[in-house]
């Protein structure tokens, strides 16, 4: 095989490869992804379907039962619009009322239930430098 | 001090642009222009360092007249954070990117005062701009000017948050800051070296170091973020794929690929494009991190401030992105490769494959950490990927990394004979495969086959570069004699790059190795016990022996005190809880003790095994009714209530007295506070006699430590590649062009003769190679002779027809 053929080959084989990989990026983020609602958007939803609920936790709302926490979670901009949460498992050291959340999990009878380890709660500070 | 402080900033700002302008003024060969363009940089360096001192000094004297320190800082604050707390603000950390970009640009500059007399102009103008914008944005974009000042001047200021008071917390900052800006100088130099055309190796070989610097600072930046939050955020965790820490992982890794494939540039002159494209993307990338902390765009665990900068960062992106790519284009003719790859089984042809994995890796991670943005253009919703998304795709490709991280230093330059092969991969592919055989039946390795793939292949990576330290020793001592391990001792330091770029493979791997085995291997369990009860978590009891509480001036910390039975051994772990009290409560209350800032102390055993993990989750909840009805009795006490004690009387008298005359408030207050703290502490206590339960979570972490001793492996790999040969220490005084491009090609001829001498390069292959190379340095002498005799170069009576160097 002449030379020139083999690098047209190698490279179309690269490409492919790259391709590929790209078409595999595209579709498994679209379907491995969960949407990001605020509670506004899931008061009165129907009980299922996955979600990453973002907000801010309304003050003294939180409370223990057992091994669940529970608290309300309302829009960033709109305190008024909340949606009762329930979460098992440790909270990270940031959590408590007033901060903003990121939690993914589904919706049961208007509830909704958080998926362990997933509870993200926003540093404090108005600016960090990096890490937090 | 202030203003002097806004004047130095300002006087910076018209430096850099003065000395962009003097570069480009100079480029056409008007030397005299281009000194005065690099002085104008060290002035530049200069005003800079007096812009931190100001504000250190600021800082260390509570001048809260500066918005800085008011903001971030308090009487409270421990020295060593007053002094780390620039850096927390906004402000203070564009400051810090300036400051550093104008160190590295003075050094970089004052390495290349006699070379590449064509790039150095343009390399400048390119720095000083990149320069005028961070200290423009801090002067022109509201808001972010270090020296803004209250007055009249507060009394004290907010203080550090307390989650950030800690000492990793305070180096991981600016060791990323470093490593985003120091890709500033070869980004510069590139951008030089299309603009004249000058496209051979010099400018790599001006700028190498100086990537390989940004690339450890970047590093180690990453690594002790880690492990901050490892062991600080209460969670266990040491990687979370949040937008922040990919943003400093995608430079890294394009960094990475970047130290590679130039060295295929400067050895073979391929790759000239990617190595353009590879560097812009970095940079890019670097500034794409600076930028992400400081917009609100992406939702992150890493606190966006909204600010005014976001947009004016992203508009250098886009003018580094349209600008770099227009010239890569314009340049494509002059960019095309000397030679070609000879053999898919060359090392050149490794390096290719590993820089292509390492893209993909960054590709991937960009997509995932741009996701929320993709989807929303497409489809209007904001959706977001987890952990698991990225896992997919970074643990096939990390694992393919480890495997040719291990194929790579075994082969040679352009080609291997087979013979020379199977010496080379016996040895590391048979360890490779005893190892999985072992894992199998020994362990429960074999699982998770991902995880088992890593180890093997890992196995196979250390063996070979084992293999690699003992050919060289041996090479070495039959050629220079001597024992052995000064033979090892000799050979690395005079190949410091290639053994130090193994030291750095052998930390990699380590490193790879503890994520996979603890990411797969990981126990993870909550448990909920009240004091005396115990539980079992993979092998180790663990009682809940007793609540203890103790308290500080700045927080009260609620803990518990575990024994852990092991293998026969005891010891104890004493995981607890921390509770600030918010700075600066002008109406204070009793509460307020138990509701500000929380953070976890982790109780940790770390192994080399495995580590023990744990952290506690108090349960306060009687403990705070009790602050609750204290906090109404207070009430009731100092309103002066029929038939509270005469204690009260006093305090309802004094305060009283303290709303008549406001020169009383301070007493006052001070006196308030002492009794409610006295009062909130007395309760704290109450929680030793509560029997309560507590909510434990413990990880059994296995080989989590390896993560950070592979890190600290790999910074020294680093330094031993960083650090000059003795060579180039001597030749500083008058480093020319022409110095440094035989100083390559005699490294190359060392090089190929190590590489004969430990059979990687067979005899004939070796004999060809050795031939052109020694030509090549010979064309070079020529050169050098040539221009000496011109008497254009102040070479200090070097001798002509000098003799190409000593072997290995």
């Amino acid at each position: 095989m002449d030379p020139a053929r083999k690098r047209k080959i190698r490279l179309v084989v690269a490409l492919g490869v790259a391709v590929m990989l790209a078409g595999a990026l595209v579709y498994t983020s679209f379907s491995a992804s969960s949407q990001a609602k605020e509670p506004s958007d899931l008061i009165g939803a129907s009980s299922g379907g996955s979600y990453e609920l973002t907000g801010r936790v309304v003050k003294g709302s939180v409370s223990h039962e057992g091994k669940e926490l529970r608290f309300r979670v309302a829009d960033r901009e709109d305190a008024g619009q909340s949606i009762p949460v329930t979460y098992a498992g440790t909270v990270p050291d940031p959590f408590r009322g007033g901060r903003e959340i990121v939690l993914k999990g589904t919706v049961a009878d208007g509830v909704f239930v958080g998926e362990r380890d997933t509870l993200v709660t926003k540093c404090p500070s108005k600016f960090t430098a990096a890490d937090g | 001090m202030a203003s002097l402080g806004s004047a130095a900033l300002a006087l910076a700002f018209l430096t850099t642009i003065f000395a962009a302008a003097m570069a480009l003024a100079g480029r056409g060969g008007d030397r005299r222009r281009v000194d005065i363009s690099r002085r104008a940089v060290y002035a530049t360096c200069a005003l800079l360092t007096a812009c931190v001192a100001i504000i250190e000094v600021a800082f260390a004297g509570n001048d809260f007249s500066f918005k800085i320190v008011q903001q971030h800082s308090s009487l409270e604050t421990p020295a060593f954070y007053k002094l780390a707390a620039m850096w927390s603000s906004q402000e203070g950390s564009l400051l810090l990117w300036a400051w550093v970009l104008s160190i590295a640009a003075s050094l970089a500059l004052y390495a290349t005062r006699d070379r590449l007399r064509e790039i150095v102009p343009y390399a400048t103008a390119v720095m000083a701009g990149i320069g005028a914008f961070f200290t423009g944005l801090m002067l022109f974009a509201g808001g972010v000017n270090p020296f803004s000042t209250l007055s009249p001047a507060p009394a004290d200021g907010v203080g550090l948050n307390p989650l950030l008071q800690h000492p990793s917390m305070m180096i991981h900052p600016p060791m990323l800051y470093s490593g985003y800006v120091a890709f500033t100088i070869p980004f510069a130099f590139a951008i030089g070296a299309l603009v004249t055309r000058r496209l051979d190796a010099a400018w790599i070989r001006a700028t190498r170091r100086f990537a390989l610097i940004a690339w450890a600072f970047l590093g180690l930046g990453l690594l002790l973020g880690a492990r901050w939050s490892y062991t600080e955020l209460g969670w266990g965790g040491y990687w979370a794929w949040d937008p922040v820490e990919n943003a400093a992982l995608m430079p890294w890794l394009a960094g990475t690929a970047f130290l590679h494939s130039i060295m295929v540039q400067e050895k073979r002159g391929m790759l000239k494009v990617w190595n353009a494209c590879l560097i812009v993307a970095t940079f890019s990338l670097a500034l794409l991190g600076t930028f992400l902390v400081r917009s609100g765009v992406l939702q992150s665990i890493h606190a966006f401030g909204d600010s005014t900068v976001g947009p004016y960062i992203l508009g250098l992106i886009a003018v580094v992105l349209l600008g770099s790519t227009a010239l890569i284009v314009s340049r494509v003719d002059d960019l095309r490769s000397e030679k070609r790859i000879d053999s898919l089984a060359s090392r050149e042809a490794v390096f290719l494959v590993n820089n292509l994995l390492l893209v993909a890796l960054c590709v991937a991670i960009f997509w995932g950490t741009f996701f929320p943005l993709i989807s929303e253009l497409f489809t209007g919703e904001k959706s977001s990927l987890a952990a698991p998304w990225f896992d997919r795709y970074t643990t096939p490709l990390a694992i393919l990394l480890v495997l040719f991280t291990g194929v790579g230093p075994l082969l040679a330059w352009r080609r291997i004979s087979w013979a020379a092969a199977k010496r080379a991969f016996v040895a590391p592919a048979a360890v490779a495969a005893v190892t999985a055989l072992v894992l199998v039946l020994a362990t429960d390795a074999g699982e998770e086959p991902w995880a088992l793939a890593l180890f093997a292949f890992a196995a196979f990576a250390l063996t070979g570069l084992a293999q690699e330290f003992w050919r060289g020793a041996a090479a070495r001592r039959s050629l220079a004699g001597g024992s052995l391990p000064g033979a090892l001792a000799g050979v690395v330091s005079r190949n410091r790059r290639r053994y130090g770029g193994y030291v750095v493979h052998i930390g990699v791997v380590v490193l790879l190795v503890g994520i996979a085995a603890s990411s797969s291997f990981q126990t993870d369990r909550e448990l909920r016990l009240r004091p005396g009860e115990s539980a079992v978590v993979d092998g180790r009891e663990i009682t809940y022996e007793r609540p203890t509480v103790s308290y500080d001036s700045a927080a009260l910390s609620f803990g518990a005190l575990l024994a852990v039975r092991q293998d026969g051994k005891s010891f104890t772990l004493h995981p607890s809880r921390r509770y600030f009290r918010p700075t600066r409560t002008e109406t204070g209350t009793i509460g307020s003790y138990f509701d500000g800032e929380a953070t976890s102390e982790v109780g940790l055993k770390a192994g080399t095994g495995s580590d023990l993990w744990t952290a506690l989750e108090p349960n306060i909840s009687a403990l705070r009714k009790r602050v609750r009805a204290a906090d109404a009795g207070f009430r009731a006490c100092v309103s002066g209530a029929p038939g509270t004690p005469p204690v009260c009387d006093a305090i309802a008298g004094l305060m009283r007295a303290a709303a008549a005359d406001p020169r009383l408030r301070p007493a006052a207050l001070a006196r308030i506070e002492a009794i409610q703290a006295a009062t909130a502490r007395r309760l704290a206590r109450s929680y030793l006699s509560d029997d309560a339960v507590a909510a434990f979570k413990v990880i059994v972490d296995p080989l989590v430590t390896w993560i950070w001793i592979g890190g600290l492996i790999a910074l020294a790999g680093a330094l031993i590649a960083i650090w000059p040969t003795r060579g180039a220490r001597r030749r500083l005084a008058a480093d020319t062009e022409l110095d440094a491009l035989k100083e390559a090609k005699y490294r190359e001829i060392r090089d190929a003769e190590l590489d004969h001498a430990a059979g990687k390069l067979s005899d004939e292959d070796f004999a060809l190679l050795d031939a052109e190379l020694r030509s090549e340095a010979v064309a070079i002498l020529d050169r050098e002779n040539g221009v000496a005799a011109n008497g254009a170069a102040a070479n200090g009576g070097r001798t002509a027809g000098e003799k190409p160097p000593e072997p290995v």
